[in-house]
């Protein structure tokens, strides 16, 4: 029993936390780390090598957790202008439930146990892309890029883009061009993505300081750079077939996907100025992540046949 | 000296055990996983040692 009834810890009355696991996992960002997973999956699985599945899990594992850190670590730095944005004012630093401190620590530990449990089971090729992956979107990007420049995203969509380089090395122990442009693809593909959002999200940006595209270059140039940035996904994601890595199905398929996003985009462009419900930004927000999903999806059955087809041949 | 305690409330308490279960499961999965890891890459025989 206490001694004197007291629900606060110091003399500055802050309380007992009150975060959950929960709140933790919330840090890790979930939703970002599922599409980390599934692309360094099929960056693996496309490898021209076959890693002990124990250690392929593990790998993919290892991947999610330097994400997810690389997302508290995120957290950490932007609580600030979370706490401005509606879409990001209930992340658990800013409605206080997590201490900055404590996410940070959070990051900075699972950054360190991902990295090493890479390198110490996998290989250090794959782990050191994953300390860059995790530097480059935690400093370069979250500390630098993002509130200093329009063109945040584009450099800072490489982060995101890695996780199927470092899946290949993790298989393979080195890094080649089939590899690259599965990089290339989605990060090429990230600026209309974001961009999307930033178009009708761009009244808080502007709150909140962040100068995206949309409020520092204007609606019509962020639509036409979208429109250009989505026919050089289309391109790119029709190159692994045309080098010929992949059969004509994924051609087939990676084009039609590639035709929908641009014709998402030039709607985009379309747009009336002044459009405040901005329906086809919205469309084509949703449809960037059918695209990428479609993509990879049609490149991890194709790796999956060919390897099958291969076997059964042999 | 007398002593502070601080008084939990419910939703503290409820906070703590949660965070307490995850901390459990987390380092329980560690150690199956550094297990089953160290046998995937060294192989079986690294428990047929003599002691």
């Amino acid at each position: 029993m206490a001694l004197v009834d007291k629900t606060a810890f110091d003399d500055a009355g802050r309380q007992m936390s009150e975060a959950t696991a929960g709140d933790y996992i919330e840090l890790l960002k979930p939703r970002v780390m599922s599409l980390v997973v599934f692309t360094a999956f099929v960056g693996m699985v496309a490898a021209p090598a076959t890693l002990n599945p124990v250690l392929a899990v593990i790998a993919i594992m290892a991947i999610a957790i330097g994400a997810g850190a690389s997302g508290a670590l995120n957290m950490w730095y932007d609580a600030d202008i979370d706490a401005i944005m509606t879409r990001t004012r209930g992340r658990p630093i800013p409605s206080g439930r997590v201490r900055p401190a404590e996410a940070l620590a959070f990051g900075l530990i699972l950054s360190v146990l991902a990295v090493m449990t890479l390198g110490v089971l996998v290989n250090w090729l794959s782990a050191t892309l994953l300390a860059f992956t995790i530097f480059f979107y935690a400093v370069i990007y979250t500390m630098w890029l993002k509130r200093s420049t329009p063109q945040n995203i584009v450099i800072g969509g490489a982060a995101g883009a890695i996780p199927p380089v470092i899946g290949w090395a993790a298989a393979t122990g080195n890094v080649s061009l089939e590899s690259v442009i599965l990089f290339l693809i989605i990060f090429l593909w990230t600026p209309p993505h974001f961009w999307a959002l930033a178009l009708f999200k761009s009244g808080e940006y502007g709150r909140a300081g962040i100068p995206m595209m949309p409020n520092v270059a204007g609606s019509l140039s962020t639509r036409r750079q979208m429109l250009a940035y989505a026919v050089l996904t289309a391109v790119s994601g029709v190159l692994p077939w045309v080098l010929g890595y992949t059969t004509a199905g994924y051609g087939l398929v990676a084009a039609a996907l590639g035709i929908g996003f641009v014709h998402y985009s030039w709607k985009v462009l379309q747009m009336p100025e002044g459009d405040e419900v901005m329906k086809p930004a919205k469309s084509l927000f949703a449809y960037s992540l059918l695209y990428l999903f479609g993509i990879f999806a049609a490149y991890l059955a194709d790796a999956v046949a060919q390897r099958a087809f291969m076997i059964s041949g042999a | 000296m007398e002593n502070e305690l601080v008084t939990l409330t419910a939703s503290q308490k409820r906070a703590r055990r949660s965070r307490s279960v995850a901390i459990g499961l987390a380092l329980f999965a560690l150690v199956i996983i550094f297990y089953v890891a160290t046998i995937a890459k060294f192989g079986p025989g690294i428990l047929d040692r003599a002691m």
